[in-house]
């Protein structure tokens, strides 16, 4: 009777466990379990293959160790084996050295087939737009290139359209993350960084910044606004038409340290984005820019491309 | 009150800051007044000079670290407390932005550098040379240097806390935000000298005792005759030696950067942060497995002896301690799979990551099968490692996931990574230490510590932990970030926090009760007469309890592993007992003043460049450098014990 107690014990654990594992991610609060894109879902699939294959271990180690300890307490009258020379057994060693390595390469192979594949656009025959996306003391500002409108602590992207978040910061590092449209990139001075994100359906979704930047960064929080083509042109439209212009002046008052609610821009100083990240000592990766499209519109780029590309590579 | 008075107090003192301040401040100076009027009182001046500021016995180095690791485990916690305060529930004002910058940063800075550290190396100290069979480390003046940099680069760093300024960038101090841009004034500067004095510390200790084990163990201890504790020493000291230097750099570039104008890690002018980066992890990652593998060679010792059991599979046990140091060196970059890697970058990172599990994976089974078939024991040490294998088993795992680069895009920094470290930092190195406390405890004092209140430390403490840390795994899935003063009260975050406060409080109830054990114990604790209270298995066992200061009167001959059972089980006490006629004068190293001199002067050259007072920098560094000329011609640093006294000391321990 007393051996079975443990492995009750042991599957009442597990099915806890994985009752806990369901109740959290059903709730809509748990926002990374509840992801609105490609990007966040593919991610999810990971967590969750993850999840699945250190459970294979997990397991049976809590049964095991529950087992034992009841088993072979110090009692007097226990009648359980003991062998206090026993201390070597190849069979055992070579199955527990073993199955990690299986689990490992498997885990492994899944996360260098998903690390690869989204590097990519999540979606290929639909054209992806792009939003320069620059972290200041401690407000986000989103420039358009395509549009030509800027906004500040929320932007707009239209639903199953790859978006290419081009990434820098003009303050210490931070790092922008969408939790349910997929997961975050650091922005840094002087660097483009580039993440893809997609949502699949219409919705506003918590954003925020993830790095800490000091003392106004618990307030960097942003909506990302999904919405369809059309409803995002005339958003577009109403921004161009009705917000006043971001000026070179505005910017300057813009990077001032503080806090702000949000703000729309009907256009902004050209090639500001691209200055931001000259500025703070830029490093483009070359090839980035060739997909960005945005060599032919920066001015004295080859010089500087040329000095700077031997290190850009290792960020690329 | 005088202009010039009000003026420093706001500058330097803070007093502008309120009443936090003032009552540290009074606190402070009444315990100082405090400590002088006891030592005074009781006229325990020359002793405390004598017999432990000038000391260069491994035994009182590794008390003394004890003591400073648990006053620092006190501050540490408190700093938790105050964050977890805050964080109760949403829009709290209970701490500012600043103040809980600060405090973040203190306490992560703390529980790493100057908790853990100078708990593994407590343990080093009170055990290696016992289970090696040796008199003290091979370099005990060194060994007597590190501990009095450790202190006062401790010293240096909590001394921000009144005088200056606290650091408040986080642990891990990235520039630009810890740059001159972004961080002014003297906190930032406090972090970098205070871990540059004590790092220097580390890296002697790392050298002391890997030449102490290559070269001090007892004839026929062989490698592989070594108990597992001494194995992870080793391996830590290893990896001591090849990850600090990576610190210091990185420490002494962004020093640099802040005082001299340089531009290392600023990209404006040809620097670049990422170098900071890589240096603070190549040194950062390695760093948790410093903390660790000690922790692992307690367990190690601990399982077998309170299962009256060989350890099982001893070879896979170094083996894998040996694979865990290497493959340390090729993980640092899974903490910024996030900066802009290449994918094939990141997929190298987070396969090496994984395969620390293997090894990892390879000791819990080894443990778990040193239990089977034994007789547990449920003494203390073996509690708390009981309560480690699941706890650092589940740590471990989501270790895993986290090494899934691109699931770590949602992870990272978010409390899901939070909850992880913390798992593993707790569930492994802080119970590690706590059993290995409770194991060598009775060795380093003669006295056990009381068993019914560390059961009450011990659960408090465990369950404490769970309803702390759980939740925080729950609140990364929904997208909380770490290092926010504040949080809305529309995410759905509010109940879990509550919920880890409550954690939070109920493990520092449990840390009370060790204090309250450790008190009630001096008293009441039971004696260990016979020197062996845990029926051991190594050779520090074989020695009474507290050990004399030479540690073994004749070193023992060493003829298999686990031998002080070996000898127990054969019948062969005897041949550590040996006869008055045996006995040869020991030799000793002597007691010397200027290992606390020395690293007092680095704490005054510290100081200086902490407040860019280059005048009081130069002195410091003046002092150093006499300090060391002094050191070089120093010849009569050596003494023997003559045998009679030997005998005398034998005899009255009923020995002889």
């Amino acid at each position: 009777m007393r051996s079975r107690t443990p492995r009750r014990m042991g599957a009442m654990g597990l099915t806890a466990l994985a009752l806990l594992f369901l109740a959290t991610g059903c709730g809509p609060e748990y926002i990374v379990l509840n992801p609105a894109g490609p990007v966040g879902r593919e991610e999810l699939h990971l967590i969750e293959l993850s999840t699945i294959l250190v459970l294979i271990v997990i397991v049976p180690v809590l049964a095991l160790l529950a087992f034992i300890v009841i088993r072979y307490r110090d009692r007097p009258g226990n009648k359980a084996g003991y062998t206090p020379e026993w201390s070597e057994s190849k069979w055992l060693e070579v199955v527990w050295w073993g199955i990690p390595i299986v689990i490992v390469g498997l885990l492994g192979y899944y996360t260098g087939k998903s690390t690869f594949s989204l590097v990519q656009p999540p979606e290929k025959d639909v054209k992806p737009i792009t939003i320069q996306v620059t972290s200041l003391d401690w407000k986000w500002l989103f420039q358009y290139p395509d549009q030509k409108v800027a906004t500040v602590n929320y932007c707009e992207i239209p639903t199953g359209v790859p978006v290419q978040f081009v990434l820098t910061s003009d303050a210490p590092m931070n790092s922008f993350w969408v939790p349910q449209l997929g997961g975050q990139e650091y922005t840094m001075p002087g660097m483009a960084m580039r993440l893809w994100l997609q949502a699949d359906k219409p919705g506003s979704y918590f954003g925020t910044g993830a790095n800490f930047t000091g003392k106004g960064f618990a307030h960097m929080h942003f909506q990302v606004v999904a919405k369809s083509d059309s409803e995002f042109n005339q958003w577009v439209q109403q921004v161009k038409s009705s917000s006043p212009a971001l000026t070179m002046a505005g910017y300057n008052k813009l990077k001032q340290p503080g806090t702000m609610g949000t703000a729309s821009y009907s256009s902004y100083p050209k090639n500001l984005f691209d200055k931001i990240v000259w500025k703070n000592g830029g490093r483009y990766m070359p090839d980035m820019m060739m997909d960005q499209g945005l060599d032919a519109n920066m001015p004295g780029m080859s010089g500087m491309g040329s000095q700077t590309s031997k290190d850009s590579n290792t960020h690329s | 009150m005088p202009q010039w008075l009000h003026t420093f107090g706001d500058q330097y003192l803070m007093w502008n800051e309120g009443p936090l301040i003032w009552i540290s401040d009074v606190l402070i100076l009444l315990t100082g007044f405090g400590i002088v009027f006891v030592l005074t009182y009781f006229k325990k001046w020359g002793w405390l000079w004598r017999e432990w500021l000038t000391t260069v016995d491994h035994k009182k180095i590794g008390i003394m670290y004890l003591i400073a690791s648990l006053l620092m485990m006190f501050r540490g916690g408190v700093d938790a407390l105050l964050l977890r305060t805050q964080l109760a529930v949403p829009n709290n004002h209970f701490l500012d932005a600043e103040h809980y910058d600060q405090i973040f940063t203190t306490h992560g800075t703390i529980m790493i550098l100057f908790m853990a550290m100078p708990f593994i190396f407590a343990l080093f100290n009170i055990a290696v040379p016992l289970q090696i069979g040796a008199r003290d480390v091979a370099f005990p003046y060194l060994n007597a240097i590190s501990f009095w940099l450790f202190f006062f680069g401790a010293l240096l760093f909590n001394i921000s806390f009144v005088f200056g300024g606290s650091p408040d960038a986080g642990w891990v101090s990235y520039p630009p935000l810890a740059g001159p841009e972004f961080d002014k004034g003297p906190g930032e500067n406090f972090y970098l000298l205070a871990l540059q004095i004590s790092g220097i510390g580390s890296i002697g200790t790392g050298i002391n005792f890997l030449a102490t084990i290559l070269k001090m163990r007892a004839p026929g201890m062989t490698l592989m005759r070594m108990p597992l504790f001494t194995w992870s020493v080793v391996a830590t000291s290893l990896v001591i030696i090849f990850a600090f230097p990576a610190l210091t750099v990185a420490l002494a570039l962004l020093l640099l950067d802040r005082i001299v104008g340089t531009h290392f890690f600023t990209m404006a002018h040809g620097g670049d942060p990422m170098m900071y980066i890589n240096l603070f992890w190549i040194w950062g990652h390695p760093e948790v497995y410093i903390v660790i593998m000690p922790a692992f060679g307690v367990f190690s010792e601990v399982v077998a002896t309170f299962s009256r059991k060989r350890v099982f599979g001893y070879t896979s046990m170094v083996a894998s301690l040996l694979l865990i140091s290497v493959i340390s060196y090729f993980v640092w970059a899974h903490h910024f799979f996030t900066m802009g890697a290449g994918a094939d970058v990141n997929t190298f990172f987070a396969v090496a990551s994984m395969a620390v599990a293997i090894p990892t994976g390879v000791k819990i089974f080894n443990w778990l099968f040193t239990m089977f078939r034994g007789r547990i024991r449920l003494e203390l040490p073996m509690l708390w490692t009981i309560a480690f294998v699941p706890c650092f088993a589940i740590g471990g795992a989501t270790g895993v996931m986290l090494a899934a680069a691109p699931a770590d895009y949602q992870y990272h920094n978010s409390y899901f990574l939070i909850a992880h470290f913390h798992q593993v930092l707790i569930g492994g190195v802080v119970f590690g230490m706590l059993a290995g406390m409770y194991y060598w405890w009775p060795k380093m004092f003669g006295f056990k510590l009381d068993d019914r209140l560390g059961r009450y430390a011990f659960w408090f403490f465990n369950i404490g932990f769970y309803v702390c840390f759980m939740p925080q795994y729950a609140l990364g899935f929904m997208g909380m970030q770490r290092r926010m003063y504040v949080y809305p009260a529309d995410m759905g975050w509010n109940t879990l926090n509550l919920v880890s406060t409550i954690g939070a409080y109920l493990m520092g109830i449990g840390f009370l009760f060790i204090v309250a054990q450790v008190l009630y114990s001096i008293k009441y604790g039971e004696r260990d007469v016979t020197g062996d209270i845990w029926d051991g298995r190594t050779l520090e066992w074989s020695l009474p309890s507290p050990v004399p200061h030479y540690n073994f009167a004749v070193i023992p001959t060493v003829t298999s592993r686990d031998a002080w059972w070996e000898m127990k089980q054969t019948g062969q006490i005897q041949a550590l007992r040996p006869s008055a006629d045996e006995i040869a004068p020991i030799h000793m190293p002597k007691n010397s003043g200027r290992p606390f001199i020395l690293s007092a002067c680095f704490f005054v050259a510290g100081f200086g460049f902490v407040f860019e007072w280059f005048w009081l920098a130069a002195l410091g560094l003046l002092g150093v450098v006499i300090c060391l000329i002094l050191r070089a011609f120093e010849y009569d640093d050596e003494y023997h014990i003559p045998p009679h006294e030997v005998v005398e000391t034998e005899s009255a321990l009923g020995r002889l």
